[in-house]
């Protein structure tokens, strides 16, 4: 239980390091992406430069108090998610505040912006932004009951709701890792994770082209970037939790770069292929395939 | 300025003949019984004039605008039959990713604004409103001939001749159409503005905002919107 303000340091480096790491991986990915469209893409470096744009604009108009808290909200869900993670399995530096939050935890943050985002944009008064908001809650509903399946069966499993221990309980080889201790569960839980990360085809809830952006349609400027310095940081954290349930944590930050990039590739890659998902289609997808894994997985342990 | 043809036959009554039937005041009845007054023109849209919102100086201002010329956001809002040239900007041919040009599909989230070709009255109306929504520092880019002086639509009784007469405009692309290579050298030149500090189109409105408003009253007949969209 170190709560000193080296811990505290610590800790705000590694945030530093996930964030730029987060924008490092959205670049590449979208280079990926282009690449297959035999496009050159993006430079690297444009992530960054958009958020300095971003937050350099001179326009700042608001809708209501709740509109500046949402973005406010959608950034404490990230950062959530990143304090209470270990992040380099170990290493007292880079465990953050693992010792103090468990994975319900996690599972509440992961929940909570995307709830304080609907509060702020739906002060925007956009109609786009309400249809994005209901879509986006509706299918988060339904990618909540694997990824909750999920959980609860590698807690049965583990004992215990910790992510340390469970990291802990991983260690010793590639073949301990609860993705062949536990195939069934990981199944539901990668599959949900496709509907998390929200790339094509569970897009629906930002739908460019279609719904003009979603939720975010009236917020600008700092707003915005607020919300995208969330996206980096939430991308890599979530992937690193799915590291640390599943894939056997990471002993480097090396190993944790390869990890994470491994388990965004995973969204993206299928996310190039297919196309969108109309949200009656999505919600019906995540309660088939995916719930009857978390079942099962469940129903092994009993 | 000339007579004003704004003046219609409606206007020394108290009514507004052109007001939009979602725009007018009404009561509504809220969840818990209460009755709530709506007036959607106070309620909706912006009561202030906009500002003349001056740069910083120096190598700060040098920095964030190097920013902002290398990341343009385009509005996706097609105006004429300029807009056909937009999207093979973005195939492997042309790729204006590269360049840190990107599409946005929302006003508040755009930095450049590309009338492409003729602007009927009916979308000069539409172009005024996402212009004024979009955060400043704003760009204009006019795309075509008909932006210059009407181009092949130089008679025509619904569209405007002279944008830069209702729109403040940063870089000109000649042609008819001009082709997507010179909508990519008209973004490279926008970018050396840019980077000047010389492309502060978005101050020159606000600070003639009163001249702008009167040409833009002139020829769009039924103004049923606030003056203040943004």
């Amino acid at each position: 239980m170190d709560y000193s303000i080296t811990k505290f340091l610590w800790t705000l480096l590694g945030l530093f390091i996930v964030l730029n790491w987060g924008m490092l991986m959205s670049s590449t990915m979208r280079r990926i992406g282009a690449r297959v469209a035999g496009r050159y893409g993006i430079p690297w470096y444009q992530p960054w430069i958009d958020l300095v744009k971003l937050y350099s604009l001179r326009t700042h108009l608001t809708h209501g108090t709740m509109f500046y808290i949402g973005p406010v909200f959608r950034l404490m869900g990230g950062v959530g998610i990143f304090l209470f993670l270990p992040m380099v399995y170990g290493n007292p530096h880079w465990s953050n505040y693992s010792f103090s939050g468990d994975l319900v935890l996690i599972l509440y943050f992961q929940f909570f912006g995307m709830l304080g985002m609907a509060l702020g944009a739906g002060e925007g008064g956009q109609p786009f932004s309400a249809i994005g908001i209901s879509r986006g809650l509706s299918q988060f509903a339904t990618i909540e009951v694997p990824m909750t399946l999920a959980v609860i069966s590698i807690a049965i499993q583990y004992q215990t709701l910790s992510i340390s221990d469970i990291v802990a309980a991983q260690q010793g080889g590639f073949m301990t890792w609860t993705l062949w201790t536990n195939p069934l569960a990981t199944g539901a839980a990668m599959l949900s994770l496709l509907g998390a990360f929200g790339h094509s085809p569970f897009n629906l809830v930002k739908a460019p082209n279609e719904i003009p952006i979603g939720p975010p349609t009236e917020y600008h400027g700092t707003f915005l970037g607020v919300l995208r310095t969330n996206g980096a940081i939430l991308h890599v954290a979530e992937a690193a939790l799915f590291m640390n349930l599943f894939f056997g944590g990471a002993g480097s930050w090396f190993e944790l770069i390869i990890k994470t990039f491994l388990i965004y590739f995973w969204s993206v890659f299928v996310g190039t292929v297919f196309p969108r998902f109309r949200i009656e289609q999505s919600v019906r997808w995540f309660l088939k395939v995916p719930t009857i894994l978390g079942i099962l997985a469940i129903i092994i342990f009993l | 300025m000339e007579k004003d043809m704004n003046k219609h036959k409606f206007e020394d009554l108290d009514v507004d003949k052109f007001l939009a039937p979602e725009n007018e005041k009404r009561s509504v009845l809220a969840p818990d019984g209460s009755i709530v007054e709506v007036d959607p023109l106070k309620d909706y849209f912006c009561q202030d004039r906009p500002e003349v919102q001056k740069p910083r100086s120096g190598p700060v201002e040098n920095f964030l605008n190097w920013a902002r010329a290398e990341s343009l956001w385009v509005l996706g809002f097609g105006t004429g039959c300029g807009s056909i040239e937009i999207p093979p900007l973005t195939t492997p041919r042309f790729d204006m990713f590269r360049y840190g040009v990107q599409m946005r599909a929302t006003p508040r989230q755009s930095n450049v604004f590309v009338i492409s070709g003729y602007l009927s009255v009916k979308t000069l109306k539409r172009a005024i409103r996402a212009y004024e929504q979009m955060p400043s520092p704003k760009y204009i880019i006019a795309l075509g001939s008909c932006t210059i002086n009407g181009g092949m639509y130089y008679d025509s009784y619904n569209t405007i001749n002279r944008l830069d007469a209702y729109m403040p405009v940063d870089v000109y692309i000649a042609g008819c159409m001009p082709r997507p290579e010179a909508l990519l050298a008209g973004f490279a030149k926008l970018k050396e503005l840019i980077k000047a500090g010389k492309a502060e189109k978005a101050n020159e409105y606000a600070e003639n905002f009163d001249w702008y408003k009167t040409n833009q009253k002139k020829i769009i007949k039924d103004w049923n919107m606030p003056d203040f969209n943004w």
